[in-house]
């Protein structure tokens, strides 16, 4: 066949230029969707302002069946990176992640520290009590003030927090294999 | 028709419940009225999280009645505008706030219009410039083309 005029060269480039861009496109939204598949992004959350920074003070006191609450201090003198993770026992999401936690938990990996959020006690101890209770310690936040001073804008969200009491990740919605425990063991080595 | 009606009225009570909260709740609101005005002010700014289209004032979410009710704490304590969206910002960061800030993160933000403003000019001028060359078809394409336009 002869080779195109310019012409007809310039139409198939008119043509192949917006089909680039959309195949570009397309590319780009599969690779948004694989982060937010393994937890490395999360669409809702634009920035989170509060990574790298210490745990904001609090003091909460005592969920059932724990009977002390535990406040930023104690974050701090723990000397390990833990987990904090908010809940509720009328959060679906949270239902759905507890056997993760109950899993976390059984490998020993982190501790794992609850704050049942808004919820009523005697509700949030029977949660408990039929999932598992997958938490080292445990305190409430009735008013979710301490939550909204972590930033928390729903349940469940988790808090890798590291030795020195520095939030250091931050997963809003259920804990999966994909989101976020898999991310678990280059955190702690990271951060320790 | 009776179907009908009924669809109508049960068309005209789910908007309801969106009217019935909000700041409309008398509760909420504070007992000075220019105080009041401005904590309005502050969070119709203010992005609720839960359904992130909506300002604070306007949403019934449990968390953006804390929200505003926090606004209006701080107001009542003397806050400035700019300190109370501050202290939004250091917990949800910039994103909360519907007007974005004119910082590096935005600037593309900002400058989209302009950008496509450029880019509409510029695509005239071009066009203008160099009008569109008339497609001459070579001899095989002639033949080709006969071939497909002949019955």
């Amino acid at each position: 066949m002869a080779e195109p005029e310019p012409g007809l060269a310039r139409r198939r480039l008119l043509l192949a230029v917006p089909l680039g861009i959309a195949g570009l496109a397309g590319l780009g939204s599969m690779e948004l969707l694989r982060r937010m598949r393994n937890g490395t992004y999360n669409p809702h959350a634009i920035n989170d302002p509060r990574i790298g920074h210490p745990v904001p003070d609090f003091s909460l006191p005592a969920q059932p069946p724990a009977t002390r609450g535990f406040s930023s201090a104690d974050v701090m003198a723990a000397g390990r990176p833990i987990l904090i993770n908010f809940f509720a026992s009328w959060c679906v999401p949270c239902l759905q992640e507890a056997p993760t936690l109950m899993a976390l938990h059984d490998s020993k990996t982190i501790p794992l520290w609850g704050v049942a959020y808004q919820d009523a006690a005697p509700a949030a101890s029977d949660f408990l009590a039929r999932n598992g209770n997958p938490y080292t310690r445990l305190a409430r936040d009735d008013t979710g003030t301490t939550a909204i001073n972590f930033g928390l804008y729903g349940v469940p969200e988790t808090y890798y927090i590291d030795r020195h009491g520095i939030i250091r990740w931050r997963w809003a919605g259920p804990l999966t294999e994909e989101t976020g425990i898999g991310r678990l063991h280059s955190l702690m080595a990271a951060y320790p | 028709m009776r179907r009908g009606a009924w669809l109508v009225i049960l068309v005209l009570l789910a908007g309801l419940p969106a009217r019935a909260w909000a700041v409309t709740d008398p509760s909420e609101m504070l007992p000075n009225h220019a105080e009041e005005l401005r904590a309005e002010a502050i969070g119709s700014q203010l992005r609720c999280l839960v359904c992130q289209n909506m300002t604070i004032e306007d949403s019934d979410a449990k968390l953006a009645k804390q929200l505003r009710h926090i606004v209006r704490e701080q107001v009542v304590a003397g806050k400035s505008n700019k300190q109370v969206i501050a202290w939004m910002v250091a917990r949800y960061g910039a994103f909360v706030r519907l007007r974005p800030p004119f910082e590096p993160l935005t600037w593309v933000l900002w400058f989209s219009p302009l950008l496509a403003l450029g880019v509409g000019v510029g695509a005239a001028a071009l066009s203008r410039r160099r009008p569109a060359a008339p497609i001459s078809l070579s001899d095989d394409e002639r033949a080709r083309a006969r071939a497909l336009l002949e019955p």
